[in-house]
């Protein structure tokens, strides 16, 4: 416990000292070159790595970073302006975790149009050429992860399972459709289309319902999906807090022991879910890394005018994933709780 | 004489409350005729039927000798008939010039007026200035003031101007000086003779006995819906009116209507 | 009124002998800020003029030529030119005293509806935006029906609409976006409004100048014609309004479909800036509180028949302004935030202070 608290002290030490390198962004107005980060908001723990990330690597390469942020996930028109600030401002690269993948694409298009190299991050830009390059996690293998151990966990039972879908929200994000899907391949479900969720005929699946990413809205769509069935006995959630709310609902009908939750993203409080044992395991995924490489390319950029490429056999950048769980299964490669405690976010 | 403006056997509801019970009235030309009522007598009724803010379940109403029938205030305004409201009906915020021809605003000649419909603002100030000197209400410096910055006198003068600008048969006038001062009320009452001295029929509602007696040529005395008698305020002193009122007292046969 | 008055009458006896003096018809108090309080009071916009001016200075002065550039400051026309069409159309409804909840939803619904008429069935994209347009007026006039006829509060009505559109937004749209490459190879007269030209380091597109064209329209119907007055004296005192010979329905219902009609010109305002037709664009939640935001900013009174149209939209360049200035100079957003909601409160006092003419 001492422990957990001195290093939790440390990470807030970081993220006050990331904050204050960030603020003062244009007394440095000779770096060598300027990049922007602009997340979906900037409440989210997920983004508070990544301007973390991002902020500790340009201090490191001597960069100049501006960050910016959605007011609300799915605030496509704040970020719009965000990168009309940076073509504005002359910045030479754009890191960006679009709220609306398809919609922003235009305006990214007149970014490049400018000369400025523009990473997607996390959540690739519909289509996904439509950056230079996408620095994010396998969503799609993330999922799978978390649907292997799921169906590994059941054994036999996953032939009659009922699993209840908690995504992100109706809009299907590609992010989430990826997840959602990755999850019920790796189940051994099929797909139907796998560009969207909702058009699965496996009666094993009693219904998808939306969260938010939060844990208000996790609990609100558990407890709907619980009205459709109350024995439903996996669960998949798009993020941990949408977890923890899909937790709260089932616990307050006491089957909090019958049912397993799976999730994917791998923050701090996530893993520690999944060794108090309300998540069963969770699918890590690495922020800080994603935005520190980001700015590594936007400075190699500026100097070289070299664009990053992709990871061999992919379209994108693979961050990497990570499976985090106590109870592995066989076939699936997974971390231990130990260890993923050691590379968490937030 | 024949009346300019007459009301017979006027009948109006509401639910079970009769607030006109074939009421009678007239109005003759040149003539500042009162009405005066105890609260809940009707009188408000009454007005707005002739203003045609209400439309009476029975009875005929006649301007001039033809009959009319009244949809809205709008329709008895374009018949002649100028209603003063208690509440003045001017919109604070817009000006004086803005207020005199709202509901009546004259358009600019041409293309400019016909197709983009720009208002002829300088014709209109130029109106309302004349009507509020004709009145010897041109303290009021600038037309383009806005009405709240005006005081109560003058709200009420402006709203009589208004009234006698395009009053073309009568004037109704209610409660003119219910929220004035007494030096403000003394300006509003020698208006309001201005106006009768062109020859305008005026009917005058007010619950103000001294004033209805120095200006009225004749009160009609409302009870229970309907005119109990006519009075000449001459013969008679404001107690008898007051008494007559409130049934304290029975008017004579030759008064009763 | 001698021999009677004499009488035991308790009728105002004192004021009967009163001097017969003219009430005083002086002009009100004057000085500097009797004159500055005067000139607000016949000229709404000027605070939101100042305000601007002073933050154009104030940005120029910290940022330099980046911010003081052509570019960047046309830029912000851009940025605003949703919001700006929606707060001229919150004007209108906030100045008859009421509110409009449903002007963002109702924009994005448009969008939709011009978007997917083209692409699900086909129709040619100038009669889908004509389509558009039309069922935007529609709405506006169900709103203004249940206003006026139903007697309903704005508030209410508007809350009901707002989510009733979003809804129908997403359940028509089927959350499908329309990417912007489609509609440029099939259908480009929707994205019309985006059309960029450059001048001098300018760049202004259609949208924009749709803009400007409709605010000075909108200035010009509400001072120099009859309308115009009439929304005035609508949201002043409707029952004055209506006693003094104003058609107070015919107003209220002119102006919540003219609302809706503009919402869905913003509606295509947006494909042509985002190039694509997205049912969960963010103007269809804030769409309400970002035009009610500058139309308050701008000086219009809440409680209707004062303020102009162009404070508004000095509103709107106000908010356009901070947020573009902020984030080029790398400030956090929650700064922008604060400062203004400090505007909102701030206008809200001085709109207070300007009513207060008797003072």
């Amino acid at each position: 416990m001492t422990k957990t608290l001195t290093r939790k002290a440390g990470l807030l030490g970081a993220v006050a000292l990331g904050t204050l390198m960030a603020a003062p962004a244009f007394a440095a107005e000779h770096a060598s070159a300027s990049a922007c980060l602009i997340t979906k908001t900037d409440t989210n723990p997920f983004f508070v790595k990544m301007r973390e990330g991002a902020a500790a690597k340009a201090e490191e390469l001597g960069v100049e970073l501006n960050t910016y942020a959605g007011k609300i996930d799915g605030d496509n028109e704040t970020q719009v302006a965000a990168i009309e600030t940076c073509i504005a401002n002359g910045a030479n690269g754009i890191m960006l975790t679009p709220s609306d993948p398809a919609g922003i694409a235009d305006t990214v298009q007149q970014a490049r149009d400018a000369g400025i190299l523009v990473i997607a991050l996390d959540t690739p830009l519909d289509p996904i050429d439509a950056a230079d390059m996408t620095f994010a996690t396998d969503n799609y293998k993330a999922g799978v992860l978390i649907g292997q151990w799921a169906a590994g966990q059941l054994g036999e039972a996953a032939a009659d399972a009922k699993i209840g879908l908690l995504n992100i929200n109706i809009s299907q994000p590609t992010v989430g459709v990826l997840r959602n899907q990755g999850f019920l391949e790796g189940f051994g479900i099929d797909l139907g289309d796998p560009n969207k969720w909702g058009d699965e005929t496996d009666p094993r699946i009693v219904g998808h319902d939306v969260s938010d990413g939060a844990t208000d809205g996790g609990r609100r769509g558990m407890e709907n999906l619980l009205a459709i069935d109350p024995e439903i006995n996996v669960v998949y959630t798009i993020n941990e807090p949408a977890a923890a709310g899909a937790y709260e609902a089932i616990a307050a009908m006491g089957r909090e022991d019958d049912v397993l939750i799976v999730s994917v993203d791998g923050g701090c409080p996530g893993v520690d879910n999944v060794e108090a044992g309300v998540i069963g395991a969770t699918s890590q995924q690495y922020p800080l890394l994603m935005a520190s490489l980001g700015v590594e390319a936007i400075a190699k950029f500026a100097e070289t005018g070299e664009k990053p490429e992709a990871t061999e056999g992919k379209n994108f950048f693979d961050t990497g994933v990570g499976l985090v769980t106590d109870n592995p299964v066989e076939g699936v490669e997974s971390i231990s709780v130990a260890e993923g405690k050691e590379l968490c976010w937030g | 004489m024949e009346p300019i403006l007459k009301g017979r056997g006027l009948v109006k509801r509401y639910g079970k409350v009769t607030a006109l019970d074939r009421c009678d009235f007239d109005l003759y030309p040149g003539e500042i005729l009162a009405v005066i009522g105890d609260n809940g007598a009707g009188k408000s009724s009454l007005i707005k039927a002739l203003s045609g803010a209400v439309i009476p379940d029975e009875g005929e109403i006649h301007l001039e000798g033809k009959p009319i029938n009244f949809a809205s205030p709008i329709e008895a305004r374009d018949a002649g008939i100028e209603t003063v409201y208690q509440t003045l009906a001017m919109s604070p915020a817009l000006s004086i010039a803005d207020n005199m021809f709202m509901g009546r605003e004259i358009r600019k000649p041409g293309i400019a007026g016909k197709i983009f419909r720009k208002l002829d603002k300088a014709a209109m100030e130029k109106f309302a200035r004349q009507k509020l000197s004709d009145l010897g209400l041109m303290t009021i410096q600038n037309i383009n003031q806005a009405v709240e910055t005006l005081s109560g006198g003058q709200r009420q003068g402006v709203a009589v101007a208004r009234a006698a600008a395009f009053g073309s048969k009568v004037i109704i006038l209610d409660e003119p000086t219910a929220a004035l001062g007494v030096k403000e009320s003394r300006k509003v009452l020698e208006l309001i003779k201005d106006v009768k001295a062109r020859g305008m029929p005026i009917v005058l509602i007010s619950h103000n006995m001294p004033h209805v007696f120095e200006i009225a040529d004749r009160i009609h005395v409302h009870r229970l819906g309907k005119r109990l008698c006519v009075i000449d305020p001459k013969q008679y002193s404001m107690n008898d009116a007051v008494a007559f009122m409130t049934g304290a007292k029975v008017p004579d046969e030759a008064q009763a209507a | 009124m001698s021999s009677q008055t004499t009488t035991d009458n308790d009728y105002e006896s004192a004021s009967a002998g009163a001097s017969s003096d003219v009430a005083s018809f002086e002009p009100h108090r004057k000085g500097f800020v009797g004159h500055f309080h005067d000139m607000l009071h016949t000229t709404p916009a000027l605070v939101p003029l100042i305000v601007l001016v002073g933050a154009i200075i104030v940005f120029g002065l910290l940022l330099g030529s980046k911010f003081f550039s052509p570019f960047a400051l046309t830029l912000i026309l851009q940025q605003v030119q949703i919001v700006g069409v929606l707060a001229a159309a919150q004007s209108l409804v906030i100045l008859t005293a009421g509110i409009d909840l449903s002007v963002g939803a109702l924009a994005v619904l448009s969008s939709v509806l011009m978007g997917q008429f083209t692409f699900r069935y086909g129709i040619p994209p100038a009669i889908a935006v004509a389509l558009g347009l039309t069922v935007g007026t529609a709405i506006g006039a169900l709103n203004g029906w249940l206003v006026s006829r139903v007697k309903l509060p704005p508030f209410i009505v508007t809350l009901g609409m707002w989510q009733i559109v979003l809804a129908a937004n997403y359940l028509f749209s089927r959350n499908e976006t329309i990417r912007s490459q489609e509609i440029k190879a099939e259908a480009p007269f929707l994205q019309f409004l985006g059309i960029k030209f450059q001048l001098a380091g300018a760049t202004l597109t259609l949208g924009v100048l749709l803009m400007l064209g409709l605010i000075l329209g909108l200035a010009y119907a509400l001072r120099a014609t009859a309308w115009g007055r009439h929304v005035y004296a609508v949201g002043d005192d409707p029952e004055a309004a209506k006693l003094a010979g104003v058609n107070v329905h015919r107003t209220i219902m002119s102006v919540y479909m003219l609302v809706g009609f503009i919402c869905a010109l913003a509606g295509w305002v947006m494909i042509g800036r985002f190039g694509s037709v997205t049912p969960s664009a963010s103007t269809g939640m804030m769409g309400n509180i970002q035009s009610i935001t500058a139309v308050v900013i701008g000086g219009i009174s809440l409680f209707g028949g004062r303020g102009s149209i162009l404070g508004a939209f000095f509103g709107a360049l106000i908010v356009g302004v901070f947020e573009l200035g902020l984030r080029m100079a790398g400030a956090d957003p929650q700064w922008t935030y604060l400062l203004i909601g400090v505007l909102i409160i701030g206008a809200v006092t001085v709109d207070q202070w300007i009513r207060k003419v008797s003072a």
